[in-house]
């Protein structure tokens, strides 16, 4: 199975969140970047099981600048066989599906795999734009991918729950927890990434539709009210007549 | 401005879905709804707006595809300008389809009522609801989903008028095989009220204290990252960064430390309340409401107190 797996970067987990240039860009000034855990965790890390049991190529796919190829090699550490940068500002979520989209057409691939969101944008927008452009089925939230043939069967999260359901490739599918283990890369993964192939594509023109023209960060929180704990009546008093939530 | 409003109605109708059809008519002078399935009961969505709704009832269960062709052919015979989605799993699939369909920009997880001031923006959460940002659209057509919990529906009219609607959807590429729900349960993303509990708790027997406090407030039920993991609750209950992320008007947690991947899934809470052994948890920075002591002895004395404050009022 040919398995495109796309990946974006993302701000570690516990980087202090700030804006500059009167709140207009995110102050990426001491941020350290990461595969967005979505994507390496569940997506690449499932595509890499499907291809270790039934054979098959693993390729990354990103929409960034020079700077993000630290991202891809440790992508390509954990295993992938080649990667691909459209050499462009991610500048929103159509941009980007356009840009892999194209890619994923001229290059006819059985599957292509993303995270359920990235933790900035949190936008969960790009998966369904790319099955659109292209045509082909989305199989959003899934948390399970069996491979049959040229049959996917997958689970999803529905509300409240959890779906089961059958696809004929190719699909487009983006992946939650459940899909697989985190995969931390080994020496020998590391210093094969170095050699692995990483193709630079110029991208193509695209609509801009979206802009994201201002940032602001949430008041302070008030310092937290301590109550004693043997007066609950108290607490349930404040949830009632101050805080108004019950 | 004609505005058109996707509803999900396949397990009835939501407060998330009648949220956004009072958003739709913050916004709009008519207000039109567009749902498959076989639900009876989408007049009732007149009370809070719509003017009508369209339903397309050969369109039935998960193809985002065909259910993203309805709404486009709903969009094409309305004249809507705008479509606004409550921000759940099935719109998760279909917005951005149909944003590409229409060539329409789309603003995932809006959390306010768009700004026409300066074109067209609206506030959404970004960084896991560690920050916001304003997303502009520059297109003619757009599209809103909602994050739900961000309004409160508003019963405005009357029951409207329910048309049938064939929208030559095609078929459905995705089949579905089953569906597994656990019953009874309220879905943790429409909750206002929740009751979590973390590895503070020490074991699953112990989560009859929890329940009762839930029972006792009309609450759902959530835990931590590590609780779920290791098999003590089913994983739909776990909220955070990797779990469900929720916005009820009042969260409390009792035996979690608050890390930040917890923070990240519930820090849009109204209102937050602490409870814990460590008077140093990471937890309390964040809390509105905090009580330092034993989860066994809080719990049970806060659901007494809870019972007797339900009791006279």
């Amino acid at each position: 199975m040919k398995i495109l797996v796309c990946i974006s970067k993302s701000p570690d987990t516990t980087s202090k969140i700030a804006f500059t240039d009167g709140n207009t860009k995110f102050d990426e000034n001491g941020v350290q970047y990461i595969v967005n855990p979505y994507d390496e965790w569940y997506a690449l890390v499932r595509a890499l099981e499907i291809k270790e049991a039934q054979g098959g190529n693993v390729t990354i796919i990103t929409v960034g600048n020079a700077a993000d190829e630290a991202v891809i090699r440790k992508a390509l550490a954990i295993g992938a066989d080649d990667a691909v940068r459209i050499d462009a500002d991610p500048t929103d979520a159509y941009f980007t599906a356009f840009q892999i989209a194209e890619y994923a057409k001229n290059n006819q691939f059985d599957l292509v795999l993303t995270g359920k969101e990235t933790i900035n944008y949190n936008g969960s927008q790009v998966g369904g734009m790319i099955a659109e452009a292209m045509d082909i089925p989305f199989i959003s939230l899934a948390t399970k991918l069996d491979i049959n043939g040229s049959t996917l069967k997958l689970e999803q999260e529905i509300l409240g729950g959890i779906q089961v359901v059958e696809v004929n490739a190719p699909a487009v599918v983006s992946c939650a927890k459940g899909m697989a283990e985190q995969r931390i890369p080994n020496m020998r993964g590391i210093m094969a990434a170095r050699t692995k192939p990483l193709q630079v594509v110029a991208p193509v023109a695209c609509d801009v539709m979206t802009a994201y023209t201002s940032y602001s960060l949430p008041e302070a929180k008030k310092a937290c009210r301590m109550i004693d704990p043997n007066n609950m009546d108290e607490l349930v008093n404040l949830l009632h007549t101050e805080a108004k939530v019950i | 401005m004609k505005t058109l409003v996707y509803i999900h109605s396949d397990n009835g109708i939501s407060k998330a879905s009648l949220e956004a059809v009072t958003y739709a008519k913050k916004i709009g002078s008519e207000v039109i709804a567009v749902s498959g399935g076989s639900s009876s009961d989408l007049a009732k969505l007149g009370e809070y707006g719509a003017s009508k709704v369209l339903v397309d009832r050969a369109v039935v269960n998960g193809d985002a595809q065909q259910i993203t062709r309805m709404v486009a052919a709903a969009a094409e015979s309305t004249g809507a300008e705008i479509i606004v989605f409550s921000h759940e799993i099935t719109a998760k699939a279909v917005a951005p389809r149909l944003s590409v369909r229409l060539k329409a920009g789309l603003i995932s997880g809006a959390i306010a009522l768009p700004d026409l001031s300066n074109g067209f923006s609206c506030k959404v959460n970004v960084f896991s609801g560690k920050a916001f940002g304003n997303v502009t659209v520059k297109t003619d057509k757009k599209i809103i989903s909602l994050l739900p919990n961000s309004l409160q529906p508003e019963v405005t009219g009357a029951a409207c008028a329910v048309e049938e609607f064939n929208s030559n959807a095609g078929s459905a590429a995705i089949k579905v095989v089953e569906t597994k729900k656990p019953e009874g349960n309220i879905p943790l993303p429409e909750a206002e009220l929740v009751v979590s509990a973390g590895r503070g708790l020490k074991g699953p027997e112990n989560w009859g204290i929890v329940e009762d406090l839930a029972n006792a407030l009309g609450a759902a039920t959530a835990c931590s990252r590590p609780v779920a993991d290791i098999g003590w609750r089913p994983h739909h209950e776990h909220v955070g960064q990797t779990g469900v992320a929720i916005r009820p008007n009042l969260y409390i947690a009792a035996g979690i430390s608050g890390a930040i991947q917890h923070l990240a899934g519930v820090n849009g809470s109204k209102v937050i309340v602490v409870i814990n052994t460590d008077s140093e948890a990471p937890f309390f920075k964040a809390a509105d409401y905090g009580v330092v002591g034993d989860v066994f002895e809080i719990l049970p004395k806060l659901t007494e107190a809870v019972k007797k404050f339900h009791a006279a009022n």
